[in-house]
């Protein structure tokens, strides 16, 4: 490949600069295994079962754990998949299989800068349109914040899906006389159906860890959260508040809480590209 | 268009009303997912007038002078965005200016020199670290990294006191603690929009360059990385876009004081940490206004770094990454 007539110095900086991009993924892949062995180690030890069972307790005394948190988080996180994922899929379903170019192009572009807006100014809306008319926090109001923050990527991946599946499989639907709405609902869909659930459940994953949009719309509760209506603690939100009090033993309990967060978003990646993956050689393309 | 296929003649009309059903169902699942998705950019159009609406009252009171009085006293009602606009912009180009050579020299590898299965399997976790949520990079980065750099890396920068940007005394917590966890941050996703543009360039210029006696570098840097330029500016804005959004991270790491200080190693605070911080606690009227403005000064920052880069990334790739 490398020839005796190339000089030294530029034999050098090939080898010298291929080194150094390998070098620097080294160094990016290296913080993940760093992350996961800290988390691992710090949360590990600081993890028991009364973490999953117990309420919050006041800094001092032990055994306490975050049991609302965990139901919270799930509570939000239903609600958020409840308005996100329709609305999402259903808008994807348009782009894929209906709109004209200029249209669709519009809305896309769109989507992609609602996925760029910065969590914390989607906290502020959904305070403004549900906590303020409301005049008091709840689990609505998160879940209305997540649920927004779901539409871009369920729409984006809807779309994708859709648009990988081959035309034939649409004609051969239509030869047998399927109508349109037959034929992307009974047909398309269902083809594209392990692409759809795990891009929905990396757009679950995504928004079971943020923080920011829940700070002031689901605040935070030290008691279980009855119904909708009422203040809620999530995960991520406890995550925050007791790793920035002054308590070890919050401390602790904020490592432990960041283990399961991590544990919980990391498994639902793995296992939704896994899926992706292999549907990838026998669906896709 | 959706419904053209139905109905020709006119058949028995029993024959017509089953038809007429099929074809209002038609026109049903047309109008509803036509309806979902023009939801979106209601929701976007939502999204500003809120914002303008409730950030109306500080605007009035404060105007443009906003954006340039460093004052911020809630108890006096005096509201001033410039420590926070300084504090975004220096700790997510601080971010940047680490992110961007490991990750578009991390990109170029695993395009252009790692082998399949390498490249496949370093792929993938790089994208795992972009699903880590930032509350743990936040706590990272209280507990690990303020740690770290008071102990190593401070001690390596103070030498370089004489320096206005390292002058000051370090309490960890700070403009240069933030920039770091913001570099890790955005870091993935610089090198997976990166190297999805580098990959879109085709194939036949690698083997010219190649042909002509060009090494595998000179290959890269001078051939693919020029055609491929604009996308990998536009995966930068992307990163320069979640930066400056990032919230939780920096605030648990920036130290969150309203003071400008030319030295990195100093506390400071940013847009979105402010907003965090006392959303929650504002009381209504012109504190919560001003915090709201803030906000809609964020969007719209946000929004045109995005709207370009998406534009750069469509005009490399054909397709919005």
């Amino acid at each position: 490949m490398i020839t005796g007539d190339i000089s030294l110095m530029r034999r050098v900086t090939n080898v010298a600069m291929l080194g150094l991009t390998g070098l620097s993924t080294l160094v990016v892949v290296s913080i993940l295994f760093f992350i996961l062995g800290y988390l691992l180690w710090m949360g590990g030890s600081s993890l028991s079962i009364q973490f999953f069972t117990n309420l919050p307790k006041p800094t001092g005394e032990t055994g306490g754990g975050m049991a609302n948190a965990i139901v919270g988080s799930g509570k939000t996180l239903l609600l958020a998949s409840l308005i996100g994922v329709p609305i999402g899929f259903l808008g994807g379903v348009y782009l894929a299989e209906y709109s004209g170019r200029t249209f669709a192009f519009l809305v896309r572009y769109v989507t992609d800068l609602l996925n760029g807006v910065p969590s914390i100014v989607i906290g502020i809306v959904a305070y403004a349109l549900i906590v303020k008319p409301m005049s008091h926090f709840s689990t609505l109001a998160g879940g209305v914040a997540l649920g927004i923050m779901m539409i871009p990527i369920a729409l984006r991946t809807t779309e994708e899906f859709l648009r990988s599946i081959p035309n034939s499989l649409r004609e051969g639907a239509m030869a047998l006389g399927a109508t349109r709405s037959r034929t992307i609902f009974t047909v398309v869909v269902p083809a594209a159906m392990s692409g759809l659930t795990s891009g929905m459940m990396l757009n679950l994953a995504r928004v079971a860890g943020e923080t920011a949009p829940l700070l002031f719309t689901a605040l935070g509760n030290m008691f279980w959260s009855q119904g909708w209506m009422q203040p809620t603690a999530t995960l991520p939100v406890m995550i925050y508040t007791y790793a920035i009090s002054a308590y070890d033993d919050w401390h602790q309990q904020a490592w432990a809480a960041g283990f399961v967060l991590l544990a919980l978003v990391l498994t639902i990646n793995i296992t939704a590209r896994l899926i992706i993956g292999r549907g990838a050689s026998s669906a896709r393309r | 268009m959706a419904s053209s296929t139905v109905i020709q003649s006119a058949p028995p009309s029993a024959v017509r009303d089953f038809f007429r059903r099929l074809k209002v169902g038609e026109e049903f699942s047309y109008l509803l997912t036509l309806a979902a998705a023009t939801l979106v950019l209601l929701i976007v159009g939502l999204i500003v007038y809120e914002l303008v609406i409730n950030s109306t009252e500080s605007f009035h009171k404060f105007g443009w002078h906003f954006f340039v009085t460093s004052v911020w006293d809630p108890n006096n009602d005096q509201f001033g965005a410039l420590p926070f606009i300084y504090g975004t912009c220096v700790t997510s180009a601080l971010g940047l200016l680490l992110a961007v050579p490991a990750g578009v020299g991390a990109a170029l590898f695993l395009a252009e020199m790692a082998p399949p299965r390498l490249s496949a399997i370093c792929v993938f976790m790089i994208e795992l670290l972009a699903a880590v949520p930032s509350v743990i990079y936040g706590l990272l980065g209280i507990f690990i990294l303020v740690p770290a750099i008071q102990n190593y890396l401070y001690p390596l920068l103070k030498p370089l006191d004489f320096l206005p940007i390292f002058s000051g005394t370090f309490y960890g917590v700070s403009y240069l603690s933030a920039g770091i966890v913001l570099a890790i941050m955005v870091v993935p996703f610089i090198i997976s929009v990166s190297r999805e543009v580098l990959l879109a360039v085709p194939t036949d210029q690698r083997e010219a360059a190649l042909a002509l006696g060009a090494t595998k570098w000179e290959t890269t840097f001078q051939i693919v990385l020029p055609n491929a330029s604009t996308g990998v500016i536009g995966s930068i804005f992307l990163g320069l876009a979640r930066a400056l959004g990032e919230t939780m991270a920096v605030t648990m790491v920036i130290g969150n004081v309203p003071k400008i200080s030319p030295s990195l190693l100093a506390p400071g605070y940013s847009i979105a940490s402010v907003i965090a911080n006392e959303f929650g606690e504002a009381s209504p009227g012109l504190h919560l206004s001003s915090l709201i403005f803030l906000g809609l000064v964020l969007f719209g920052l946000t929004i045109v770094i995005n709207a370009v880069a998406r534009l750069f990334i469509l005009a490399t790739t054909q397709r919005g990454a």
